[in-house]
């Protein structure tokens, strides 16, 4: 049955780029999304940042000046597409700890989230207290997450539920990776959500590995998203290596969200490039033709190649956002390194109010 | 002042909360048009309607969880966990998550819900509806847990509680609900949050204990007192933050301890209780610590005899207070 369900899973995903296809032959398919090319431009500089910043904690880990790293390669389209379709500091995310791009195209910058790879107090997610990747920043609506997983959706369809009652029109979206929807919080927060049609969006991150527990041992479905149907809500599936395909399904799931319609399920078939983390090794679980394979669906290169075909992007402009993202990196990565570590002596601020 | 059962000072606190504060949410199973199981949300839904009393679906943790995220964004949830029994699910969004969203977030963030839940044994309630709870989140820093004993303090912590800025549990001894009256203040009062109440003075013997426990350590001391006995009864109201104080002050001058709780022996919370007297009083104390517990299985059986020989009762409690006394 395992090869059966691939198979289609497959088909799936390419019925998913047809359509696209097609509309570019027409006209540009950024057009017909009402994407302008400056906005384009600005989605490609947060793909190569959060790409140049993942590339080097893992320097910096494998140097032993971070002692833990956990990351996003592979999932940069899906994240900044997504993120795109949301208004940032009105609509509220509840991350996973792989939506690096994610917040980075929601508004945390390069100097913060090195601040937490190197556990140093100016770290606006935790003060350093939490390992890295476990983003939280206020001004930009990123709730503070912890690492247990399909927790923080049921934040997100509580903060859903809390702007109805207030009559604001903001809308919430939970992300995480398919591993967390075998979870009881998953199932109970779309319930919620579908129960009370929530302005709310679950994003499903489908890297086909939860660490080693590969899809087929997850779930008895292709794609998450095929359960929207049981919790009320609309549900799609799409390539989460197409920016602007994982763009349009998220646009369509927020404004219907924010217009009334209720919440959305969308599964994002992504690739994951790196081991689930620093500790551990994913071709101890992975064959290599698949793990060879992997890095040929690079949905950076995807998008680069989209817009350089498009005319919206020359070499010269493509290395200069090269340039200028590697040197934020550089430039977060001593800050940070020169930044205060926390005081032991704040061990005990904050666990209630007015211990601060 | 009016005399009220302890279930409705529970529903008075709501009521006049909801009313002061459009920020009050009330969640849980039934808490709707029933009015709750033991009807402490009787009539809320009535006069504040579905969106601020709101039935949710099955689901405990779905319930702690949607509750956390709703003060994530602004209102004041207030979520009743229908028995303590069932709280279970939730623990993971109470520890890992309420519990830690201020201190791993350096103060960024903070979780100002309530969670209330009748707890505790004698009504018949079997294995699954008789519960004490309590130690199992006393133990985790960043939730504060409150037991009331009187109408007056279900009321008056409750109220203390939907202002807290942190999470709170806020159990509720369901024997007590309606056993128990006594007058509560007329007019807008909160009791605080922290203070122990000494519920009766005495020079030989200090009784500590919590929920319905108190009345019965109340009952053994008048029993006590008839034999020459004075014991001191002190009301914990709130297991977290303890009211090390009040206990330490007390033993101070009576030099004896008990601690008296339904919840089985092993790590309940009364372990806590005897560690601090132990620890910061050992000087003071002419006896070991005592505890009275319910025993060491896994839960309360349903049938006559065996859930009256779980409960400490004020007869089992005189019994210690006299051996405490003579030792």
């Amino acid at each position: 049955m395992g090869p059966d369900r691939r198979k289609r899973h497959n088909r799936l995903t390419m019925s998913e780029e047809d359509p696209g296809r097609a509309t570019t032959a027409r006209e540009p398919r950024h057009a017909a999304l009402g994407l302008g090319g400056e906005q384009l431009r600005t989605m490609f500089r947060h793909l190569v940042l959060a790409r140049a910043l993942d590339r080097r904690m893992w320097v910096l880990n494998r140097q032993g000046r971070a002692p833990f790293v956990i990351s996003g390669q592979g999932h940069e389209a899906a994240q900044v597409g997504a993120a795109a379709a949301m208004r940032p500091g009105v609509d509220w995310l509840a991350p996973y700890y792989r939506d690096l791009a994610f917040c980075i195209a929601l508004g945390m910058t390069a100097g913060e989230f090195m601040m937490a790879v190197f556990a140093r107090a100016a770290d606006p997610a935790s003060g350093g207290r939490q390992m890295p990747s476990h983003f939280g920043l206020r001004r930009a609506r990123i709730l503070t997450t912890s690492s247990t997983v399909a927790t923080q959706v049921l934040h997100a369809v509580g903060v859903a539920y809390a702007s109805r009652v207030r009559g604001l029109d903001e809308v919430a979206v939970a992300s995480l990776g398919e591993g967390a929807t075998s979870k009881g919080d998953w199932h109970e927060a779309m319930n919620f959500a579908g129960v009370h049609r929530l302005p709310f969006v679950c994003i499903v991150q489908d890297n086909d590995y939860a660490i080693s527990v590969p899809h087929r041992l997850q779930m008895g479905v292709d794609s998450a998203a095929e359960r929207a149907t049981g919790y009320g809500m609309a549900g799609a599936t799409v390539d989460g290596g197409d920016l602007m395909a994982v763009y349009a399904a998220t646009k369509e799931a927020v404004d219907r969200a924010r217009s009334g319609g209720g919440p959305s399920l969308i599964c994002a078939k992504v690739a994951r490039f790196t081991s689930h983390s620093s500790d551990d090794d994913q071709r101890r679980y992975r064959p290599r033709e698949e793990l060879e394979a992997l890095l040929r669906r690079d949905p950076i290169e995807r998008f680069r190649n989209y817009l350089a075909d498009e005319g919206l992007l020359s070499e010269e402009e493509d290395e200069a956002v090269q340039r200028e993202c590697a040197a934020d990196v550089e430039d977060a990565v001593g800050a940070a390194e020169a930044a205060a570590h926390p005081e032991a002596g704040d061990l005990l601020r904050h666990v209630f109010a007015g211990e601060g | 002042m009016a005399v009220r059962t302890l279930i409705e000072g529970v529903r008075e606190a709501l009521a006049e909360e909801m009313e002061r504060d459009d920020r009050v949410w009330v969640l849980g199973e039934d808490v709707g048009r029933k009015g709750g199981v033991f009807l402490a949300t009787e009539g809320l839904h009535a006069r504040f309607g579905d969106a601020r009393v709101l039935d949710t679906p099955l689901a405990e943790s779905g319930i702690v969880g949607v509750a956390i995220g709703a003060a994530l964004n602004g209102l004041i949830p207030v979520a009743e966990i229908q028995f303590a029994d069932f709280i279970h699910p939730a623990f993971d969004q109470l520890v890992s998550e309420a519990a830690r969203i201020r201190y791993r977030s350096n103060g960024e963030w903070s979780c100002p819900i309530v969670v209330r839940a009748p707890f505790g044994g004698g009504v018949h309630g079997g294995l699954y509806h008789s519960q004490s709870v309590e130690a199992f989140y006393a133990h985790v820093p960043g939730l504060k847990v409150v037991i009331p004993s009187t109408p007056e303090d279900a009321k008056g912590l409750l109220k203390s509680a939907i202002r807290d800025p942190d999470p709170v549990m806020f159990f509720e001894h369901k024997k007590a609900y309606r056993l128990i009256k006594g007058e509560v203040p007329d007019g807008e009062y909160v009791t605080p949050i922290g203070p122990a109440a000494v519920r009766r003075e005495g020079r030989h013997l200090t009784c500590v204990a919590w929920g319905l426990m108190v009345h019965h350590c109340l009952e053994a001391a008048e029993t006590a007192a008839a034999e020459g006995i004075s014991a001191e009864v002190i009301d914990l109201r709130t297991l977290q933050p303890l009211d090390r104080d009040t206990i330490l002050r007390s033993v101070e001058k009576t030099s004896r301890a008990m601690v008296v709780h339904e919840d089985n022996l092993t790590g309940g919370f009364g372990a806590e209780v005897a560690a601090v007297i132990a620890g910061e009083g050992f000087a003071y104390l002419d006896a070991p610590v005592t505890r009275v517990a319910g025993p060491d299985v896994p839960a309360m059986p349903f049938n006559h005899a065996q859930e009256e020989a779980f409960l400490p009762n004020p007869a089992r409690i005189a019994d210690a207070m006299r051996r405490l006394r003579a030792y």
